[in-house]
């Protein structure tokens, strides 16, 4: 119900860029001089928070103009189309939230496996670990803050402060490996002018081709679940039709009964 | 403008000055926090000393989940937040006046935190310059970090169970930056406390900058 031509294609085009993913993770690229295959788990792990953090900040942007679309003081026609434009940014910013929550829990449960190879443990109380549990907590209640019974439009600016609130942490994750003593590595890449590269060769490009398969993966779902969003936006509203109607073809109370 | 915040301010004030919830139930339930830590790191003295900057945000930071419910468990009975509005007060008068009271009520907290940290944990301060400054900015961050979930919550039927949720994770920064810069002031640690102190800042100007752009649609829905 959600699928059309574009989202097709899209889907078809990040399966087979996942089929190359995994080819150039498992053979092309070499193991690593010191972490050995374990390193291969790096071009899951890495993408996904990328990946997420693009969620959280888009959940940002979206969440910003939402509160700039419902600003009070609109009315008639304009009032209409702002409404209808917040709620386009609402449902961009929950598809978002769920995307990035989604792949920083990949990014968690491959971490975990990776130290468990490396570190001999599923767990370290690391500093980027811990701030990135916090972020993960964070929009978990964020989602669970959308969820709650309410009216839509105050729940859409509700939630947009929550956002904008939360995506305060995300520097404090990323830096977190540079302000503090960690296990966790330094970032894994440096792109742009006079960059390190921890990476190289192969294992650079294959790391770059994971992010761009993995955007386009989550740039798939992130439509549909836009689209399942407006679906239920659409069915919560007809069902409240389907009430209402009802309501009105009952018989009013103060209109005598009469015999027929 | 002012005058508002400061009316709401003195309104809480009292209310806490008349009903002492802070001092009678949040300050005792903060005190229990530490003793509790300490039987979970086996009373060891030296453990609790190093960690004692730590605890004391931890602790300072459930006290702050306490107030802020409470700050606005006392306008969601009888419709008081609608009341306020109805009488022309400005939605950010309402939450800074709000957020004034309870960055008061946290200093206090404060205060008695450190106090129970010096005397069960035997703490010592060595640069009280630094530990002041970052308690006023942590308290305050929290503070306005708190009253802002608070007014996100109020009149929800799980506000008790969601506001310990939202508010703790996002409040992580303060309780880290505040924890790194105590740790100097306590000497535990010769990391740059005053460069955790700025972040301190940073966190808190940030919080101050979303409170402005919020108060408007937190209250206006609430």
């Amino acid at each position: 119900m959600t699928g059309s031509v574009a989202t097709r294609v899209l889907g078809a085009i990040g399966l087979a860029a996942a089929v190359v993913m995994a080819i150039l993770a498992l053979w092309v690229s070499p193991a690593d001089a010191v972490q050995g295959d374990a390193v291969r788990l790096m071009y899951v792990h890495v993408p996904s928070i990328w990946v997420a953090y693009g969620g959280f900040v888009l959940t940002a942007f979206a969440s910003a103009r939402v509160l700039w679309r419902t600003r009070s003081g609109a009315g008639g026609t304009e009032g209409v189309i702002a409404d209808r434009q917040a709620r386009h940014w609402d449902r961009v910013a929950g598809a978002a939230a769920e995307l990035g929550v989604m792949f920083t829990g990949l990014t968690l449960v491959t971490g975990s496996l990776w130290g468990k190879v490396t570190w001999g443990t599923y767990w370290q109380w690391d500093a980027r670990l811990t701030t990135t549990v916090l972020l993960f907590v964070t929009y978990l209640g964020y989602l669970a803050l959308r969820r709650l019974p309410a009216e839509s439009r105050a729940r859409a600016r509700r939630s947009a402060v929550m956002a904008l609130i939360a995506v305060v942490n995300l520097p404090i994750v990323h830096y977190s490996v540079d302000w503090w003593r960690t296990l966790h590595q330094e970032a894994s890449l440096e792109i742009g002018i006079g960059g390190d590269r921890n990476y190289s060769g192969e294992m650079y490009w294959t790391l770059l081709y994971s992010w761009a398969t993995f955007t386009l993966i989550a740039l798939w779902i992130g439509i549909h679940r836009y689209r399942v969003l407006r679906l239920e936006e659409l069915a919560e509203e007809a069902a409240l039709e389907e009430l209402l109607s009802q309501r009105r073809s009952e018989p009013r109370h103060d209109e005598p009964v009469t015999d027929r | 403008m002012w005058r508002e915040i400061w009316l709401i301010c003195r309104k809480d004030l009292t209310v806490e000055r008349r009903a002492r919830v802070t001092l009678i139930q949040i300050v005792p339930t903060v005190l229990l926090i530490l003793v509790v830590f300490a039987f979970a790191f086996d009373a060891n003295p030296s453990l609790l000393g190093a960690g004692a900057g730590g605890l004391f945000w931890v602790a300072v930071l459930f006290g702050a989940v306490l107030g802020a419910k409470r700050s606005f468990d006392i306008e969601a009975e009888g419709g008081n937040l609608d009341a306020l509005r109805l009488g022309g007060l400005s939605p950010a008068a309402i939450l800074w006046g709000k957020a004034m009271a309870l960055a008061v009520q946290m200093a206090a907290v404060a205060v008695f935190t450190a106090a129970g940290l010096v005397v069960l944990f035997s703490v010592a301060v060595t640069d009280w310059l630094l530990l002041v400054t970052a308690a006023v900015f942590g308290t305050a961050a929290f503070a306005i970090c708190g009253c802002l979930y608070g007014a996100m919550t109020v009149g929800l039927r799980s506000a008790d169970t969601l506001l310990p949720l939202l508010l703790i994770p996002v409040a992580a920064p303060v309780l880290l930056a505040g924890t790194r810069a105590f740790d100097v002031a306590l000497g535990t640690s010769a990391d740059q406390g005053w460069s955790w102190t700025a972040l301190l800042a940073v966190v808190l100007i940030t919080y101050v900058a979303v409170g402005w752009a919020a108060a408007g649609p937190l209250l206006e829905d609430a």
